[in-house]
């Protein structure tokens, strides 16, 4: 137990070490006969339908969410590949009129001596869009069939995508930025591209996704084998 | 096995994201309660966290209105000039389809945090002063709630940073008093955030509050 504990105490709670890690020690409102309500916390009989008092719906386990998270993974899927395609920035200065892409942007300013600025574009644009699908797919494939992914890392890998998926704005903000600044007449001008559009749409979706996911069933897929794992 | 629970639900805690019950034992003010399976924070109370709150979400609601009019960004080259405010950043996706891109990015750097500050003001400020909640007050925090994760100022202002890293071989910028008044805003955005305890507000707005 961390030391900062000092209010809740597990109901099954029966004062062995021992058990420290494993299911034993924890008795889930769903054994009780009653289910927590996911947005306030207020408890309720297990047949309750609609929280009382903040008027969400009362579910044990939302078993139905895994078909809304799927839906949800799919459509941001899909405008993640139109988004990578079509160019995200429209360049026009006196010489030239250049279309980047979310890639080729970065590319270009890694080459024009901002590597740190291309970093974080690829990390935002890239590296978490994609790392977020699979991670979202594996979470909800693995709340079906046994994983290998103990509960608390599935549990932190839920918590991470969770926060971390919003940060993918940051290219869509660039391109706001860039284009409402950079108007200079016929000097130079900056207008988004299509891509920008589907960006949004796939950070959207995808945060709908992970947001449907209920994590609770994280834990449940491990209590049926509470023997073989051995984590600390 | 019988079908009631042998302890009241009112006198129970269940931690939202792996279901584990607990009994419920408020903390001390200043202290949180942890779930033990998972390490959510079930409840985190601070002294005196309503009336701080109240006060950062109202310097919040004025900076935000103050930051969309004052002038943002500006840039010079070659003797053409243009300066922005927030609001035409967010709309700069004003051509066809892209006008629906506009309106989002309004709505989730400034209107979505103003409404959020409102929501916050309006549920806290009959519970500060010891009244029955406020009408529709439940339905209210339970929008603010939904709204948090589209609360992205936080986000456009690292936008910034690296939107004037993009420019400053192109033309020269200059910093606004916008510019300085959003930066301030999305500190204190973060920081009603943490201070708020979901738990103590959603007790309190109950008929029949759990302590
Ligand atoms: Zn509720
Ligand atoms: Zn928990």
């Amino acid at each position: 137990m961390s030391g900062e504990i000092n209010g809740p105490v597990p109901v099954g709670l029966t004062g062995d070490a021992d058990a420290a890690g494993t299911d034993a020690r924890f008795v889930t409102a769903r054994e009780m006969g009653v289910a927590g309500c996911t947005r306030c916390g207020r408890v309720w009989p297990l047949e309750t339908d609609v929280c009382a008092r903040c008027g969400n719906t009362i579910v044990s386990r939302d078993r139905k969410s895994l078909q809304r998270v799927w839906a949800l993974w799919l459509v941001g899927l899909m405008c993640y590949v139109p988004a990578n395609i079509y160019p995200m920035l429209r360049t026009r200065t006196l010489a030239q009129v250049q279309e980047d892409t979310i890639v080729g942007g970065a590319v270009e300013l890694a080459q024009h001596g901002a590597p740190g600025i291309a970093i974080i574009i690829l990390l935002a644009s890239v590296v978490i869009p994609l790392a977020k699908f699979f991670v979202i797919a594996f979470l909800a494939v693995s709340v079906e069939r046994r994983s290998a992914v103990s509960y608390h890392q599935r549990q932190l890998l839920y918590e991470v995508v969770e926060y971390i998926g919003r940060w993918s704005m940051i290219d869509i903000f660039v391109v706001a930025i860039l284009s409402s600044l950079v108007q200079l007449n016929a000097l130079a001008a900056i207008n988004p591209g299509p891509a920008s559009l589907f960006f949004a749409l796939s950070v959207i979706f995808t945060m709908l996704s992970a947001q449907a996911f209920d994590s609770r069933m994280i834990w449940d897929a491990q209590s049926g084998r509470e023997e073989t794992e051995k984590d600390e | 096995m019988s079908d009631t629970p042998p302890i009241p639900c009112t006198d129970l805690i269940v931690c939202p994201k792996c279901d584990a019950a607990y009994s419920l034992q408020v903390p001390p003010a200043g202290q949180r309660a942890v779930c033990d399976r998972c390490g959510q924070v079930l409840i985190d109370t601070r002294h005196k966290a309503g009336l701080q709150i109240i006060a950062v979400s109202v310097t919040v609601v004025i900076l935000i209105i103050a930051a969309a009019i004052f002038p943002f960004l500006s840039i010079q080259a070659g003797g053409a000039r243009n300066s922005v405010s927030i609001l035409d950043s967010a709309l700069a996706f004003s051509d066809g389809p892209l006008i629906a891109l506009a309106l989002l990015t309004a709505a989730l750097i400034l209107f979505v945090p103003l409404a959020r500050m409102m929501l916050a003001i309006y549920v806290l400020t009959p519970i500060v002063l010891d009244r029955p909640p406020a009408r529709g007050a439940a339905l209210a925090f339970r929008w603010s709630e939904a709204l948090r994760p589209w609360s992205m100022a936080e986000i456009f202002v690292i936008g910034c940073a690296v939107a004037l890293v993009k420019i400053t071989d192109l033309a020269q910028v200059e910093l606004g008093p916008a510019f300085w008044m959003f930066a301030a805003l999305v500190i204190l955005v973060v920081a009603q955030d943490r201070i708020m305890c979901r738990w103590s507000v959603w007790n309190s707005l109950d008929e029949e509050p759990a302590t």
